[in-house]
């Protein structure tokens, strides 16, 4: 009995040890990588990405640590607002990757930004509704339906944002039942079969496959969402990001996106 | 005080009182005021207030028969039963959402019968906060209402039994009252952690200003916007929070528990 005390104070002392350790390898051979080629690239790069991304850029980071096997790639998936405030509180990102404008001013306004961002790709809104159409939604009208089970993003998010100027164009006064903190929590709502409709992005609605079913809407090309993406000032390795820029930039990155279901920027 | 007991403890306190202090010190105390007049605190206050205080309310109606059970009765696999009943404790509280969606929500095992038949939905509902309040904070309720059934002494119950009472009115007269200071510290942990309570609420309430949109949904959200106002709703829910547990503690820590054998 006595013996047990030590004991679980040392395990429970080792197993804390472990838990901090964990992060003290990125911290390694940040800056000492070849300057030209793709293969030299090594330790951590930390990719701050909007949820809609979700897909689209773990198969790039695949693709970069393939060809870099001394790189790991590590991605932070939410909404890009929620992502603008953890960068603006000192978060250790590399890269961001925001789904709207809006958000990305909020870091370059901060002098958070490496030089000026670019938009490498676009996004509209499209209506997800479950396998089947159970509620026969028909069109973005629907959304003032107070009947219906309804999700939307809340409104600090891009597709929130979005989803505004839509309602505005189409002159809906919207009725959600509830107001997703990003895109994907929408969409999973959608493929649990929890709400008879949510507006979600067309790419969410391709990465869903067969369990949703996508409804397309005219006044969804009043609110297209460029993306900006933009190296960090203070990453703590700039050669990696600057590589997987190069990455999302080049014609195989700008090809899985558009087969994603995201658009050419200025298309 | 032995010196190697006041360094930890020290530390323990400012790790644990610093953050509370840095809110207040942080506080946009100017804008205060007209911060608070905003309808949507307003809202998210009330709602939270009153959810909370109907999962407590759930809790003492479910959770007391349930320790009595589990402290009192004689029935056969009753540490299983504890251990069931004590998991949403350990549960990480977004993964007891996905769990009342699948058993509750439309398409869930009881939802979906719910809805063909009183084409009714709890999720998304000021229900389904109660919901996912009392099912993360109940197992406090029915821990320390056991742990209190446990001390009492059996030899009351006993003594009213050979004076002709029956089990119901034993419970009612005796050891209720026996165990009432440990069903009040239940009652307000209980209230306390539905209060707080986020994941579950966010995943299988939803989020809407009014209906579901809890203080600290509230607070969650306006932090990617508007911190300030982040800040302020933070130190409401503090506000609030301490004064209950401050007001409680002394009221029924002034009852002694036991009574004299």
């Amino acid at each position: 009995m006595r013996l047990r005390a030590p004991l679980v104070l040392a395990t429970a002392g080792l197993l804390s040890l472990t838990a901090c350790g964990g992060s003290s390898s990125s911290d390694a051979a940040a800056g000492s990588t070849a300057g030209t080629e793709d293969a030299g690239l090594s330790g951590t790069l930390t990719v701050f990405a909007a949820a809609s991304l979700t897909d689209v850029f773990t198969d790039l980071g695949d693709q970069l640590m393939a060809d870099n096997p001394d790189l790991t790639v590590e991605f932070n998936f939410a909404g890009s607002s929620a992502l603008a405030t953890q960068i603006g509180q000192g978060a250790p990102a590399d890269v961001f990757a925001s789904a709207n404008q809006t958000q990305m001013t909020v870091v370059t306004d901060a002098g958070l930004a490496e030089g000026d961002p670019t938009v490498f790709t676009e996004n509209v809104l499209e209506i997800a509704v479950p396998e089947g159409n159970p509620a026969d939604v028909t069109g973005i009208d629907d959304f003032g339906d107070p009947d219906l089970t309804l999700a939307v993003c809340a409104p600090d998010v891009p597709c929130g944002a979005a989803a505004e100027q839509v309602f505005e164009a189409a002159g809906v006064t919207a009725a959600p039942d509830t107001l997703e903190e990003d895109v994907r929590a929408a969409l999973t709502k959608v493929e649990l079969g929890e709400v008879d409709a949510a507006l979600v992005y067309a790419s969410d609605v391709q990465s869903a496959g067969d369990s949703v079913e996508g409804i397309t809407f005219p006044e969804a090309e009043d609110a297209v969402n460029e993306y900006p993406i933009a190296t960090l000032a203070a990453a703590p390795n700039p050669e990696a990001a600057r590589a997987f820029l190069d990455l999302v930039e080049s014609d195989a990155g700008q090809q899985a996106l558009t087969d994603a279901g995201f658009r050419s920027p200025g298309a | 005080m032995p010196a190697p007991l006041l360094v930890p403890a020290l530390l323990g306190v400012l790790f644990l009182v610093l953050p509370l202090v840095g809110l207040v010190v942080r506080a946009p105390w100017s804008q205060l005021l007209s911060s608070l007049a905003e309808p949507q605190i307003g809202q998210a206050l009330r709602l939270s207030l009153v959810s909370a205080t109907l999962a407590t309310l759930l809790s003492l109606v479910l959770g007391v028969p349930l320790a009595w059970v589990l402290a009192r009765s004689t029935i056969r696999g009753r540490s299983v039963l504890r251990a069931l009943v004590t998991v949403p404790l350990v549960l990480p509280p977004v993964v007891g959402g996905v769990a009342l969606f699948l058993v509750l929500g439309r398409q869930g095992l009881v939802g979906r019968w719910l809805f063909e038949t009183f084409d009714y939905t709890i999720p998304f509902t000021t229900t389904a906060v109660v919901i996912a309040e009392t099912f993360v904070a109940m197992p406090f309720l029915v821990i320390s209402v056991e742990g209190a059934l446990r001390a009492a002494d059996a030899r009351f119950e006993d003594a009213a039994a050979t004076l002709g009472a029956d089990r119901w009115t034993t419970f009612r007269r005796v050891t209720l009252p026996l165990v009432l200071p440990g069903v009040a510290a239940g009652a307000v942990l209980c209230w306390a952690r539905a209060l707080g309570e986020f994941g579950a609420t966010i995943t299988f309430a939803g989020n809407f200003p009014g209906t579901t949109q809890t203080m600290p949904l509230a607070v969650y959200l306006a932090l990617q916007s508007d911190p300030e106002a982040a800040i302020v709703l933070s130190l409401v829910l503090l506000g609030v929070s301490l004064a209950t547990l401050l007001l409680l503690r002394d009221r029924w820590l002034g009852r002694s528990g036991t009574p004299a054998a």
